[in-house]
């Protein structure tokens, strides 16, 4: 039953990573006009240019570059980086953990202090309430690289907690990643916990008004009780899909905070990509972003059907 | 990117349509300070050509990092170029960027949204799962694989932009549209002959309108704010000066100049700001006005069943009374009765024989003593509502006491006040609750906790919703028994198997490893009564414990209970609406009307001479019937016993 559901959304990943992969690929060769031209540069020479075509395979139909860009793309091999020479795979592997250890640890920081301010906000009403209100909104409005700058010149420039830019490897020194990675991490997840203590605290008054909750306290269960493992349990799968569109959020997030901190991750390859036209390295990373979109809604899937039995059943 | 979530605007959407959303905005302060912000912005956008002192793209060597003053009133940018006129070129083009957006977004996913939702079929299909895919993708990466084929055009950006916003729109377009497309005003004008397009327009149109201004208030936002992030990272335009790109510039002299960060900073968090607080003002507004609507719902929900809607609109006043008002109505009854009659109670004494139950069990020593019970809810405006006046009811060990009345008339609300676990806002203004010696009415939280399960039980109306859907049934049973009695995990699970099995359900094993969902009421309202019987308690409070259940099935409810009662010689306050059952069970009864007590007394005496005209009335609806059991007051009969 479970293995069943897993394949079932897993089927539908798979077709999701094929579409976007599709879409992406006629997009990015189509509208690329005269792509060796643009590599080499105006002074190349007509013959350079066709000779640059012919050499990137350029010139065959688009079925016949797309049929072989899946085959490849299918084992792992995206091809070389027209720039760099680098294969595209190598290059975006070595920075994917650190892209993806700023996301994942933003994603459970806003998890945690969402739920302890959703919970208080959602109990005490009143003014926690509306100070929480305040600040979700704030950190839903300001785009999280002015959050970023704002860390940068407060915690790292002026009190000088911080080195305001690099990152240190975690196997070279753990302190000295820790304390590279903090500020970009608090930069994300400021808006992350925005958006999930709202959801938390909405969820959270819903589930204080069902009727099961007078019953559990009818019972001699004292509120704590109640609210921390009954309430929150079924409080937590709205939280958990509006967990899951955050982490999308701050995927994108991170491509620009990491530029703030001068971060070696995705974003980094992204960006330089992005200017050079390296249509390669653009598809990789297209491609890499959706899977880990998927898998990560994947994840969310299971977690969900663990915390209602409902869907886990159905 | 995190796009606004459609789904937490449905309720206000009904009432949209009448709002005039605008003048509502003006009266809030916030509202109106965001928009005159946003005007400014806007005037300064159309004006920026007059306002700027010099042409933004100037360049000048001597001017580089110029401080503020003289020619330039916010200095100059690492190239020499004026700041203030780049700003305001900049509000310009940010606010055109963001609207080209918005547009894009607004026209596709309206009108997909629209077609999607109003004609269904394949279109639907299809653009619900294209709109999946579109919000499946960060959004930056897109726009950067675009632009690394299209070049950094701002304008295009924005437009693909736009496209992937799209289904903010739709999402909420459609999920509106699908709700209302069956509701029968709908159909009615559909019958009436009105074409596709005059529905839409019409009635559609009108429900979708405010919802879809909240969200092109977030829209906006987000769009000005990710196209922000393409500048700062220096993917943008460089000829068309914008507040990421001066953003950028800034960013290069963080540790020289960190004041030119200042401006376009601001600006982009302002504007951000401003927008989003000018969606949730809106969307405030909106709820506040779709407010009582709901409120009505909530409390049908939280008192009775809404069996007797009519009747309990027309026969029940709950008086909403001013904290002075009711200070004098507390302290002078005369008062209260100049402005309410207010008959006083039939009491009927006790008969001669007294002291015995109906099932023959001697009464025992009095466990609960309610007093003058008032109970109150705390109105947004500083008033109290009054739900329950002057209500006074003891019940002896082993005797069951009725409390019977039409929907509305206060006595769920008296039985929670039992047990203090009224809804928010709710609470005991005046009077006493005794039981065992203790007053409930000022017990404090902690007290409570250890009264409830052990000594006061609580059997709820509707047997699917005061289960956990999360948790085993079993789950639910062993905790409270270890919490309260502090069994062990086995021990517990024997206690809560052999409960299952004395409340009569079949497979006491199976049952205890089901969810909720995966037993019928009837076994879950016996679930309810093993729980609520698993800690002994001596004072049992039943809220209409057979009304959601099937006729036959209450039957066999109803013997269980007083099985039960006599076994564990419980005192009952029994809530119903239904006089057969009160004849079945119940020792004593006090039927309820508006918030009082109007006649109470044993239940023969009360059966063989009813006083008040209300209780007449109800034996009236009764004996047009003709039926002694099942649903005795309905809502019709009620209705016409009451005329």
């Amino acid at each position: 039953m479970v293995l069943r559901f897993i394949l079932r959304r897993l089927a539908s990943g798979v077709v999701l990573i094929v579409v976007i992969s599709t879409i992406a690929f006629g997009l990015l060769y189509v509208g690329g006009g005269d792509i060796a031209r643009r590599i080499l540069g105006q002074t190349a020479t007509a013959e350079t240019v066709a000779q640059k075509t012919e050499q990137l395979g350029l010139n065959r139909p688009l079925y016949e570059q797309f049929v072989d860009w899946v085959s490849h793309a299918v084992v792992g091999d995206f091809g070389t980086s027209w720039f760099t020479g680098q294969e595209v795979i190598q290059a975006i592997s070595s920075r994917v953990a650190v892209t993806l250890s700023l996301v994942i640890g933003a994603t459970l920081i806003s998890a945690i202090v969402a739920v302890l301010l959703g919970v208080w906000a959602a109990r005490q009403r009143g003014w926690p309430d509306r100070l929480v209100q305040v600040i979700s909104v704030l950190g839903f409005a300001i785009p999280g690289f002015l959050i970023a700058l704002g860390l940068v010149i407060v915690f790292a420039i002026n009190l000088g907690w911080f080195k305001p830019t690099g990152f240190v490897q975690f196997a070279t020194s753990p302190s000295g990643w820790l304390s590279s990675i903090t500020l970009p991490v608090i930069a994300l997840a400021i808006g992350g916990i925005a958006g999930v203590t709202q959801q938390i605290r909405g969820s959270v008054i819903d589930a204080l008004r069902q009727d099961y909750v007078r019953t559990l306290r009818s019972r001699g269960l004292s509120a704590n009780r109640v609210i921390y493992k009954h309430v929150l349990r079924n409080a937590g799968g709205p939280a958990l899909a509006v967990l899951a569109v955050q982490f999308v959020g701050l995927l994108g997030g991170a491509v620009i905070v990491e530029q703030v901190f001068a971060i070696p991750g995705l974003g980094q390859v992204a960006v330089t990509a992005t200017n050079q036209g390296d249509i390669p390295l653009v598809m990789g990373l297209v491609v890499v972003t959706a899977i880990i979109v998927v898998v990560v809604n994947l994840v969310i899937d299971i977690l969900q059907g663990f915390l209602n039995p409902k869907v886990r059943l159905s | 990117m995190p796009l606004p979530d459609p789904q937490l605007t449905p309720a206000l959407e009904e009432r949209a349509a009448r709002v005039s959303l605008f003048r509502k905005l003006l009266k809030n302060p916030v509202g109106l300070i965001a928009l005159i912000f946003l005007g400014l912005l806007v005037l300064s956008a159309i004006f920026a050509p007059l306002l700027a002192p010099s042409d933004p793209n100037t360049a000048s060597l001597q001017e580089v990092l110029a401080p503020p003053g003289g020619e330039h009133p916010l200095g100059a940018d690492s190239a020499g170029r004026d700041v203030l006129s780049r700003l305001l070129f900049a509000t310009r083009f940010s606010l055109a960027g963001a609207l080209l957006a918005l547009a894009v977004a607004a026209i596709i996913g309206v009108v997909s949204g629209l077609i999607a939702g109003y004609f269904g079929k394949w279109f639907d299909s299809v653009s619900s799962w294209f709109a999946g895919l579109l919000m499946a993708l960060p959004g930056i990466v897109v726009l950067l694989a675009a632009r690394a084929v299209l070049g950094p055009s701002m304008w295009l950006s924005m437009a693909i932009f736009g496209v992937l916003l799209s289904p903010a729109f739709f999402r909420l377009v459609y999920a509106s549209v699908s709700a209302v497309r069956n509701e029968l005003y709908v159909d009615a004008a559909r019958v009436a002959g009105l074409s596709d397009a005059r529905i839409i327009a019409r009635h559609i149109l009108t429900v979708v309108r405010a919802p879809v201004i909240i969200q092109a208030a977030m829209i906006t936002g987000i769009a000005i704010a990710i196209q922000a992030g393409l500048d700062f990272l220096g993917l943008g335009d460089t000829t068309v000066p914008s507040w990421g790109s001066m953003l950028n510039d800034a960013f290069a002299k963080i540790y020289t100049n960190p004041d030119l960060m200042i401006w376009p900073a601001s600006a982009i968090a302002l504007t951000c700001i401003a927008l989003t607080l000018l969606a949730n003002v809106m969307r405030d507004e909106l709820e506040r006005t779709a407010g009582p609507v709901k409120r009505r719902k909530n409390r049908n929900r939280d008192t009775e069943a809404p069996v007797v809607k009519a009747a309990h609109l027309s026969t029940v006043g709950m008086a909403t009374i001013s904290e002075e008002e009711r200070r004098l109505a507390l302290e002078q009854p005369a008062a209260s009765e100049s402005r309410e009659i207010v008959h006083p109670v039939v009491v009927h004494p006790d008969p001669e024989d007294g002291g015995r139950s109906s099932t023959g069990n001697p009464f025992g020593e009095e466990l609960l003593s309610v007093r003058n019970l008032a109970v109150g809810y705390d109105q947004p405006d500083g008033s109290i509502k009054v739900v329950v006046n002057d209500v006074s009811l003891r019940v002896r060990r082993g005797e069951v006491h009725g409390l019977i009345g039409e929907s509305g008339s206060g006595k769920t609300q008296t039985a929670w006040s039992v047990l203090r676990l009224l809804p928010d806002g709710g609470r005991v203004i005046d009077g006493s609750i005794s039981f065992e010696g203790k007053d409930l009415a000022h017990a404090t939280e902690n007290e409570m906790t250890k009264l409830r399960g052990a000594k006061i039980a609580y059997i709820p109306q509707e047997p699917m919703s005061n289960l956990d859907a999360s948790f085993t049934i079993g789950s639910q049973l062993v905790e409270p028994m270890r919490v309260v009695l502090g069994l062990g995990k086995a021990e517990a699970t024997t206690r809560a198997l052999g409960l299952l099995e004395r409340v009569g359900i079949p497979n006491p094993q199976r049952t205890f490893d089901a969810y909720p969902h995966e037993v019928s009421g009837g076994m879950a309202q016996r679930v309810l009564i093993a729980g609520a019987i698993s800690c002994d308690p001596d004072l049992l409070i039943a809220d209409e414990p057979t009304t959601a259940l099937d006729v036959t099935v209450q039957a066999e409810v109803l013997s269980l209970l007083r099985e039960l009662q006599a076994e564990l010689n419980m005192g009952v306050i029994l809530v119903t609406h239904n006089f057969g059952v009160v004849a079945d069970l119940c020792d004593r009864v006090s039927v309820m009307r508006a918030g009082r007590i109007v006649e109470t007394g044993p239940v023969r005496s009360i059966f063989a001479a009813p006083e008040h005209e209300y209780t007449k009335a109800l034996f009236a609806a009764i004996l047009e019937e003709g039926e002694a059991r099942g649903e005795l007051v309905t809502a019709q009969t009620e209705k016409e016993g009451l005329r």
